[in-house]
């Protein structure tokens, strides 16, 4: 056995998982309604691609993946949709989210589908096409898009796989079970995976010594494939991807890198199986291992769930005691959450429904002062210093948040798990993560709209410019109006005259970038021109019937005003010949 | 020369001053040459701060004029979109205590919102475009306009001029990507009988049989 490393900190819950052990994987009935979320994953939402009182079957693409960061949704059965419309969901709000809902037909018939024998021959990239187009995310921890994870690039080559069967949370046991019942084909998947990333060197398997029979399952499967399982002590968090990875190899991924940029990948086992699956048999991820334990359920074991299978409908058919139970919470006692309502369907990343009874999670406790302990720290898996973020959080001092390390934490629950004084730190942390990732967006927003205010101030100004300029070159034209009286012997206006306009003329020419710019001045300009040679005649027209003295000063004008105007005609016939 | 410096060790000394002092003079000054500050790096500072809404509540055209104002000791509590968090943090930059915001300039909204224009009542005037600071509305004369949602900071300034009414400011829903958990209340407060059913509670202490 290789080589394994010891994370610091760390707690040591009751495991409570023997309880959901003691039977096989089971098949429940086939729920009346699916609802299945549009994004179950890590990235945007999928594209409802099918409308309400279609037909559609199992298997089908019912969603579409929206860019390279998402993935598509398929009906887990066949029958109608239903609706598609906002529905709760797992979600710790409790708010609502795009679902589509499938009223089940109970025929349960597949789409015709085809899997792949020789993936050994297939290029990666096809793979992970097949993959993307299962809808594989991450069926472990957030549900990151599978495709997206085994595809860092070309520039970082995967030297280390790592499939991790941690499962260290209590209770839990969907990984434990699967392993023990299908450890041919999470292999193959391993296989899979081994041949996507061009056969990296090591290929290892970590899990905890708590599972001896899964690691037993393993052991006849991976002999002579180069991989490793790799067993370590039992203890919580170790399931985390960056301890897992500290476990098995020593390495420690920087604050704020990934492991690709070590050349490692970490994938969970549930997800090897899900990609074995898709690859080999051609069937989309619709379903998966839950358990369902806890003391308020009279059957607690492992289930094959539909996605979308409601919760109340997993409950039901586990002789399910309400006023027993003290909360209903997806995922497990450390990290997960209590469910707003039971109607929110299972997703692809739901490991665990835990219906405990109030002996077994009482409520919490009142929380206390926090009295400087310091077991909170003893406790971090990642040696961060939980009772100051503790006090910073309280205070909102995002600086000295970020400057200890907020961001690394990985609310695995240790620290509240020790703190005596019942305080809850990780609702801390997660407040405060977001506080601090709304104030970056908040910053990025305001950089935005100073950005485009200033570019509105110019654009104003800018305006302003050009109307003082025709202004001054409406005042330049009625000063040489004016000069024309002065000699109304000559119908042409004077030379220094007609040089003062052309010199103004060829200012503002000059000030001209474009030949459209030029154009669209010079269009503004025989406007206008026309414009005024039309009040002209009327006022020389009037002056003639009344006989008025200024006769010649008006002519003279008018007269004026027709040469500009076929100037500029002129000018303009030659700027667009 | 260097036998008449190495004899007196007064004339080394002073040699070696002198020589230091005009590296480092030509150093310092070649350093403020090269790094020079552009403009005012308070105002920019306060500038950055300000919750660039530009709204004109604080009395002044846009934030920057209220940032350049306060570097020359405006008082800081007079931008009600920013509230008591950026009073704060300008307070806590020029280090002087923090008052509460002045109502006089207005109050601090919980919600952000963004204008809407009802579109079909939209009669193209173009009114509200030249009263938007940012740009955010996209129309043309006699046509009809609309907000760029993204744009908007939610100033309210197009609400004015509009001659018909169709801008409102509606409240930007909370979507489950930016819903967030909030700061629970302090310890050693809580009754025990109110903590039941409280959903934002997601760690369960336990797991102890
Ligand atoms: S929740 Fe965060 S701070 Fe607390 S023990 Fe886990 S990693 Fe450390
Ligand atoms: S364990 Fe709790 S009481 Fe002790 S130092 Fe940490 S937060 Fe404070
Ligand atoms: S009141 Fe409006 S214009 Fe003044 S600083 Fe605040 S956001 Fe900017
Ligand atoms: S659209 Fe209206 S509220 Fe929004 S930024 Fe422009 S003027 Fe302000």
């Amino acid at each position: 056995m290789s080589q394994t490393w010891v994370t610091p900190g760390g707690v040591h819950p009751p495991e409570n998982k023997h309880q959901s052990l003691t039977q096989s994987i089971g098949v429940l009935p086939l729920p009346e309604k699916l609802v299945v979320p549009l994004n179950q994953h890590i990235g945007a939402p999928a594209i409802p691609c099918v409308e309400v009182g279609q037909k559609v079957l199992k298997g089908e693409v019912i969603a579409k993946a929206a860019g390279t960061v998402s993935i598509p949704m398929h009906a887990p059965s066949s029958g109608v949709v239903s609706a598609i419309e906002h529905r709760p969901i797992a979600h710790a709000s409790g708010m609502l989210a795009p679902c589509i809902e499938i009223t089940t037909d109970g025929e349960d018939r597949w789409i015709a589908h085809e899997g792949v024998d020789d993936y050994e021959h297939l290029a990666p990239r096809k793979l992970l096409e097949i993959i993307a187009n299962a809808g594989i995310s991450g069926m472990g921890g957030a549900g990151f898009p599978s495709a997206v994870k085994l595809n860092p690039g070309r520039q970082r080559p995967i030297l280390t796989l790592i499939v991790n069967a941690t499962e260290c949370e209590p209770y839990i046991t969907a990984d434990d079970s699967a392993i023990r019942e299908r450890a041919a084909e999470i292999v193959e998947g391993i296989k899979i995976l081994s041949a996507i990333l061009d056969h990296p060197d090591n290929i290892f398997i970590g899990i905890e010594d708590n599972k001896p029979e899964a690691i037993e399952a393993l052991a006849p499967h991976v002999e002579g494939t180069g991989i490793s399982v790799v067993s370590f002590p039992t203890k919580y968090p170790s399931g985390g991807e960056k301890q897992l990875i500290y476990i098995l190899t020593g390495k420690e991924i920087p604050s704020g890198k990934l492991p690709a940029d070590l050349g490692m990948v970490c994938i969970n086992i549930g997800t090897t199986y899900a990609i074995k699956r898709a690859v080999v048999n051609g069937e989309p991820l619709i379903s998966r291992v839950t358990t369902v334990t806890g003391d308020a359920v009279g059957v607690q074991r492992n289930y094959e769930t539909l996605i979308g299978t409601p919760v109340s409908h997993l409950l039901a058919h586990s002789a399910f005691d309400e006023k027993a139970c003290s909360r209903v919470i997806m995922g497990g006692p450390m990290m997960g959450f209590t469910l707003p309502s039971a109607d929110v369907p299972i997703v692809k990343t739901t490991n665990c429904i835990l219906a405990p009874s109030y002996a077994e999670i009482p409520d919490d406790e009142p929380a206390q002062p926090c009295i400087r302990c310091g077991m909170c720290a003893e406790a971090c898996p990642v040696s961060l210093l939980p009772q100051q973020l503790f006090w910073y959080s309280q205070a909102q001092d995002h600086e000295r948040l970020e400057a200890h390390n907020l961001f690394d934490c990985i609310e695995c629950g240790a620290c509240s798990y020790v703190c005596p004084s019942n305080i809850p730190l990780v609702q801390y942390y997660r407040a405060s993560k977001s506080e601090i990732r709304k104030a970056r967006a908040e910053k990025v927003k305001s950089d935005h709209a100073r950005e485009r205010f200033e570019f509105h101030k110019l654009r104003m100004e800018q305006a302003e410019r050009e109307k003082e300029e025709k202004r001054t070159a409406r005042r330049e034209a009625a000063l040489q109006a004016s000069a024309a009286p002065s000699n109304p012997s000559s119908s042409v206006p004077s030379s220094s005259a007609a040089d003062i306009i052309a010199a103004a003329q060829a200012r503002a020419a000059a000030k001209q970038a474009t030949p459209e710019q030029q154009q669209a001045q010079l269009e503004r300009t025989i406007a206008a021109a026309e414009q005024r040679l039309i009040v002209a005649e009327q006022k020389l027209a009037e002056a003639i019937e009344k006989g008025s003295a200024n006769q010649s000063v008006l002519s003279a004008a008018v007269e004026n005003t027709r040469q500009k105007l076929e100037q500029a005609k002129a000018k303009l016939a030659e700027l667009t010949a | 020369m260097i036998e008449l410096i190495a004899q007196n060790p007064i004339l080394a000394a002073l040699i070696a001053l002198v020589g230091l002092a005009i590296i480092f003079g030509a150093l310092l000054g070649f350093a403020a040459e090269k790094f020079k500050v552009e403009g005012n790096p308070i105002v920019e500072q306060i500038d950055e701060l300000l919750p660039q809404t530009q709204c004109g509540q604080c009395g002044f055209p846009g934030c920057r004029p209220y940032a350049e104002s306060i570097a020359n000791g405006d008082a800081i509590n007079k931008c009600p979109p920013g509230g008591q968090a950026t009073i704060n943090a300008i307070a806590s930059l020029l280090d002087v205590p923090a008052p509460e915001l002045d109502e006089e300039h207005g109050q601090e909204s919980p919600v952000r919102t963004v204008a809407y224009i009802r579109e079909d009542e939209c009669i193209g005037c173009t009114k509200c475009i030249q009263a938007c600071p940012v740009d955010a509305i996209l129309g043309a004369a006699k046509l009809m306009h609309t907000v760029i949602a993204d744009e908007c900071t939610g100033c309210d300034l197009c609400v004015e001029p509009c001659p018909v009414d169709c801008i409102d400011m509606l409240p930007v829903a909370e979507t489950l990507t930016d819903w967030s958990w909030s700061i629970p209340k302090k310890p050693g407060q809580l009754i025990a009988t109110d903590t039941r059913g409280e959903l934002s509670h997601a760690h369960t202490q336990g797991g102890g049989a």
